[in-house]
């Protein structure tokens, strides 16, 4: 007898698969469910919380100066940007005023911060893409940040520079040299990373018109950086809200329209030109002065709260602080910007390939610490 | 030195010597016996030698040394990988189909032995010289698809399972435009032996004398070997970016060394098909008309010719895979589909009317 | 709009709102049953079109809980502190905004997971961060964790 086969038993079945805690290209800790049908995605689901450390919870019962050091263990890619971010807001609780020399250095340092991230993540854009050289093409230019910073500041990672009130000490005398060296490198061989990834043929089909993001939905997911200013939604913190030395310096916000993952990439890669303007405007201009202007040795802010956002390489950085008056702060929230970037990632995924989830995620660019605090 | 030329000497008076001594059947199983040996022994060299270079290759791409520790300039790297690779626990998954599980690194392996049973080396050193040595070759080296599969389905992990779809469709596609590829040559040669094949082109590479179809339908199997030996930018069913390690992601210790091994195995084997269609085999480089150049080539052994052209191809296999972003498995298709496919058909027939009318070399 | 156009906006729509002129936000604290036809107004109206929220949290005060909305505009670049004063302490409960600002969705999940507040209307409201059975809600002032927590 032969069997009649039923359309029912043609019929192709969703099932889930576990993208995490351990894979390689989610970065970190992160899980992904995800629904499939086939290799079609059909709902990414994320689940948080690998390692959340509670962050918020222990600057509940840390002083100020002790709270920069934790802010740098959640987006350890632009460490001095979310370093300062806590001491800004915590200057302008207590309104000091802040000599342009710090401006200035704290400008510069965040802005290598910057380049140093986007080269971390063009390398591994690259190898989420399969091109595993462009890995060590990214980090054979970030070595020269790294060592700069370490001179700086004695660490490589989860770097500390900056402190309520200034700096813990002034530049190291090669550090202007230094800076201007790498940026002469670095402009010769940022083209290399357009040959290498930007034309290839294969590189711009998996991103062209991949994870469409639209200029209504970035905002209204929260979607902040680079990704966002890739669909057009103009979020600049440094233009809209400068702080330290970004009202001094020239430099384009970069935008585009399309909201694609190619869209992402090219911004990025445009900021790496931008932050390289931003350090030349100010190498050879650092005004003399004090690195610190003194402070007490246990913070005390006044009864209020303050917000301060920061523009760090994914995107705006919030600290929220209420102060009851004590040492340390009564509540203290940290908006990162991967925790709302990665909301809009169902969103952008759905319809595609794993293939290009991984795309997404990359283009995304997320860091763990960041989202679990 | 005449058996460095031409092997049919040492291989006669191998036999010879045997048949003195021992009768017809033995003498068979034991040349079987010895031929096997050789196999063996090349297998295992191959993997030191390919891996090594792989990863001093892909170091030199990426601007850093590779393996220097082990041994001088890390010359001694994969000997100790493979130590530990024995060393190893074989761990296998509670529900997997323990069976499949075990018998698909082994399919790999000894469809990539079949393969390269009939790869002419040199002159007269061929285990298997078959009339139909061409579709022979293809056939069987896609038969380590279905130890991809099974390892996929075996393994109990959704990973291993769409790695193992993906392959299934690759190779599947892929095979057409490697077979079509190989027969726009076998409309010149006239034979799919493949010491026919070898000896046509005497007189020239079959990548020269066949005008531009030829040198299109060299391209063209340059794609989609690489892709019919799952290596990067085609390598959809590990991309350990998107499947961890896709159909080998449950495999541990010795099996996952057969499949590392058979991969580089395979390349081999393409690159030496590549080599004996396109590149002249183990015929040595000639000019027409510069005898004195054509004489010092001749001095070269054969088997240099042969392992230096596979070398190069080898070489051009590693260039793709550590510079090209991985294609996605849509994408893929669409090329081989649309692209290769149509294009490989029109080549043949271009080159039969080219061979038609005699217009080549 | 400027902040007094923002204060007199809302104080039309819900007269019990307190404004309070921060250093940089406007902070206006509403009733929490309040909030889902304010927002829904605030993100609508052409005057006001806050269409950016940039952050989300709660706050646990000794006698009730709040949730902080900051909201921006993108078109008119004005800024705003909206906070919900939620009377019930042990037991808060809040309309969810995910369906107006879609980035509330995460974020009230985790409001949910570290304080209890109860966003009702809610697609999907789990635990985010920690486990499903974790017991209590670690950042009200009350939570005690003898093993994990150290005093100092």
């Amino acid at each position: 007898m032969e069997e009649v086969i039923q359309d029912k038993d043609l019929e192709s079945k969703e099932y889930f698969i576990n993208m995490g805690p351990q894979h390689p290209s989610t970065h970190g800790v992160l899980r992904l469910v995800l629904s499939l049908d086939g290799e079609i995605i059909r709902k990414v689901e994320p689940h948080l919380g690998f390692i959340h450390r509670s962050i918020e919870k222990m600057c509940e019962h840390d002083v100020y100066n002790q709270i920069v050091h934790l802010t740098d263990r959640m987006d350890y890619l632009s460490c001095h940007i979310n370093n300062e971010a806590v001491c800004l807001c915590v200057e302008q609780a207590l309104q000091l005023e802040i000599p342009d020399r710090i401006k200035v250095i704290r400008t510069i340092i965040g802005e290598l911060t910057r380049l140093s991230s986007h080269q971390l993540w063009w390398g591994v854009m690259g190898m989420d893409l399969g091109a595993i050289t462009s890995f060590l093409y990214g980090f054979r230019d970030r070595e020269m940040i790294t060592d700069i910073f370490e001179e700086t500041c004695g660490a490589r990672l989860t770097m500390n520079y900056n402190l309520p009130g200034g700096l813990m000490f002034d530049i190291h005398p090669n550090f202007q040299k230094r800076t201007k060296d790498f940026i002469a490198h670095f402009k010769k061989k940022l083209p290399e990373y357009d040959t290498l990834l930007s034309n290839n043929v294969i590189f711009r089909q998996r991103t062209k018109g991949i994870g469409y993001l639209s200029k209504e939905d970035a905002i209204s997911y929260g979607v902040t950086g680079p990704t966002a200013r890739a669909s057009g939604f103009s979020c600049d913190v440094r233009k809209h809200h400068p702080y330290s030395g970004y009202d001094k310096v020239q430099f384009k916000e970069i935008l585009d329209t399309e909201g694609d993952c190619y869209a992402r990439y090219k911004c990025r890669i445009a900021e790496m030109w931008e932050s390289m303007s931003i350090i030349e405007q100010l190498i050879d201009n650092i005004p003399e002065g004090p690195h610190k202007v003194p402070t007490k040795a246990v913070i005390k802010l006044p009864k209020g709260e303050w917000y301060q956002k920061v523009e760090t390489a994914r995107g705006e950085f919030g600290v929220y602080i209420i102060s009851e008056g004590q040492k340390s702060p009564y509540r203290l929230k940290f908006r990162s910007p991967g925790f709302s970037n990665l909301s809009a990632l169902d969103h952008m995924a759905r319809g595609c390939k794993i293939a290009d989830l991984v795309a997404i995620m990359s283009t995304l660019d997320l860091v763990i610490p960041d989202i679990d605090r | 030195m005449n058996w460095l030329y031409d092997f049919n000497y040492l291989t006669r008076s191998i036999h010879e010597s045997l048949a003195e001594t021992f009768e017809p059947a033995t003498v068979t199983i034991v040349e079987m016996a010895l031929a096997g040996l050789c196999f063996m022994i090349l297998f295992a060299l191959l993997g030191l030698v390919l891996v090594y270079a792989e990863r001093k290759v892909s170091a030199f791409f990426q601007q850093r040394l590779g393996p220097m520790r082990v041994g001088k300039w890390g010359t001694a790297q994969t000997l100790a990988d493979v130590i530990k690779l024995l060393m190893k626990e074989p761990l296998i998954n509670k529900n997997a189909d323990r069976f499949l599980f075990n018998l698909a690194p082994y399919i790999i392996m000894i469809a990539s032995f079949m393969a390269m049973a009939s790869l002419p080396f040199a002159k007269g050193l061929q285990a298997l010289d078959f009339d139909i040595g061409l579709l022979y070759i293809s056939a069987v080296s896609s038969l380590g698809v279905i130890g991809i599969l099974l390892a996929g389905w075996s393994s109990d992990n959704k990973y291993s399972l769409i790695g193992a779809m993906r392959s299934g469709a690759q190779i599947i596609s892929y095979e057409l435009s490697v077979g079509l590829s190989l027969l726009t040559i076998v409309v010149l040669t006239g034979s799919l032996q493949l010491s026919t094949i070898v000896e046509s082109q005497a007189n020239g590479w079959w990548i020269f004398k066949g005008h531009i179809p030829a040198v299109v339908a060299f391209i063209i199997f340059l794609i989609a070997s690489t892709a019919e030996t799952n290596r990067g930018p085609f390598d959809l069913a590990e991309a350990e970016s998107e499947l961890t390690a896709g159909f080998h992601t449950e495999y541990s210790g010795l099996k996952f060394a057969f499949f590392f091994l058979a991969e580089f195995a395979n390349m081999f084997i393409v690159a030496a098909i590549g080599a004996t269609v396109f590149l002249g085999g183990w015929m040595p480089f000639h000019i027409g008309g510069w005898e004195g150049f054509n004489n010092i080539m001749d001095y070269v052994p054969p088997l240099f010719w042969f392992f230096g052209k596979v070398s190069f191809l080898i070489f051009m296999m590693m260039w793709f895979r550590w510079t090209f972003p991985r294609l996605r498995i849509d994408q893929l298709l669409t090329l081989e589909w649309k692209y290769l496919l149509p294009v490989n058909l029109m080549n043949i027939v271009l080159m039969a009317f080219l061979s038609l009318m005699g217009w080549h070399f | 709009m400027d902040n007094e156009g923002i204060k007199k906006f809302i104080l039309d729509r819900v007269p019990e709102a307190e404004c309070v002129e921060g250093s940089q936000f406007l902070q206006v604290t509403i009733p929490s049953e309040k909030i889902f036809p304010l927002a829904g107004e605030l993100k609508s109206n052409e005057s006001t079109s806050f269409d950016f929220l940039f952050c989300l949290t709660a706050v646990d005060w000794p006698d009730h809980m709040q949730v902080v909305y900051h909201l921006k505009s993108t078109a008119h670049n004005h800024q705003l502190a909206l906070k919900c004063k939620i009377a019930s302490r042990e037991n808060p409960e809040i309309e969810t905004v995910c369906h107006i600002w879609r980035t509330a969705e995460l974020h009230e999940r985790e409001a949910y997971d570290l304080f209890g507040i109860k966003f009702l209307n809610h697609p999907d409201l789990r635990r985010l961060l920690l486990t499903d059975d974790w017991e209590g809600y670690p950042m009200r002032k009350d939570y005690d964790d003898p093993i994990n927590m150290i005093e100092y």
